[in-house]
């Protein structure tokens, strides 16, 4: 299967991203000012500061002509994955619920969480362990939702590190085709730097895709 | 037509930015201090001002968390 990762001007973990996709698949970058998705079966909105975070996290990028591809891709159903800014990007074009805040402590946060997995019925989760260990890493992280939304993962006790409503740190679009996560999967798939946890959720994805594929077949 | 627009959390949701100055306030001395916010302000020109409302829900805020208020007449910086 092939990954698809976003790069917009300001985005940094889309190289991370890309070779932690690598490890499960094919992974190529995608540029923000293309309107092609080059038959990726899979996208990635990776994290970082797209258009400097200017007004609001997210509010530009979801206007980048590759975005309106991603919005009819994750119409038909296609498979989307926003970390962290591309979780931001998501909610603000309308493909997740809700929006991230600054952090109840205004300050920037980087630590390792401890997440529980809620929903491990999902394309983005099927692998995954009840509890994954994961990097967080962001200012503006805190969830808000006015409405009850479809939770994924979910900080630890006492591991919300920004200030969540429901300690939510994940969540997935109706159609359960759309995940977005504040933390950083992409940056715990090697024991080296602490944890491989985040390689799960690549794994699900892949596990998605070749499913998706043999009932095409 | 110069036009200012003011954009405020909505009420309800939790502002640590206000707190945080409604708390440094009173170390400076200023007391009776209360219900701060902190927003942002986007100054514009425009042709046509109908487009404002429409400007402010697709672009300039986020409407699930924030609310605006669009004032006009405001002196042109140019």
């Amino acid at each position: 299967m092939k990954f698809g990762v976003i790069r917009f001007p300001g985005t940094c973990d889309d190289v991370d991203a890309q070779l932690a996709a690598q490890r499960v698949g094919d992974a190529e970058l995608l540029w923000h000012r293309d309107r092609d998705l080059k038959g990726v079966d899979a996208v990635i909105v990776p994290g970082g500061f797209s258009y400097g975070d200017y007004l609001r996290a997210g509010a530009i990028a979801r206007f980048a002509p590759v975005m309106e591809e991603v919005i009819e891709f994750a119409n038909a159903g296609g498979l989307v994955l926003g970390i962290c800014n591309g979780f931001q990007i998501l909610c603000e074009a309308g493909l997740l619920p809700g929006a991230l805040l600054i952090n109840d402590h205004l300050k920037f946060v980087f630590r390792q969480v401890n997440l529980e997995v809620v929903d491990p019925n999902t394309p983005f989760t099927r692998e995954c362990p009840p509890t994954l260990s994961i990097p967080v890493k962001h200012t503006t992280g805190r969830y808000y939702s006015p409405t009850p939304v479809q939770v994924v993962l979910r900080y630890a006790p006492g591991n919300n590190p920004n200030g969540s409503q429901d300690d939510i740190a994940g969540v997935v679009n109706n159609a359960g085709n759309v995940f977005g996560l504040m933390p950083h999967p992409e940056h715990a798939v090697d024991l080296l730097t602490g944890s491989e946890d985040g390689l799960r959720i690549f794994e699900s994805i892949r596990t998605a895709v070749d499913e998706r594929v043999k009932v095409t077949l | 037509m110069r036009v200012r627009v003011l954009i405020r959390p909505k009420a309800g949701i939790l502002d640590p930015q206000g707190q945080a100055v409604e708390r440094a306030l009173p170390a400076l001395g200023f007391s009776g201090v209360e219900n701060v916010h902190v927003g942002r302000l986007v100054e514009l020109d425009v042709d046509d001002i109908a487009q404002l409302p429409s400007m402010c829900e697709r672009l300039l805020t986020n409407p699930l968390i924030e609310d605006y208020e669009i004032v006009e007449g405001i002196a042109s910086h140019s």
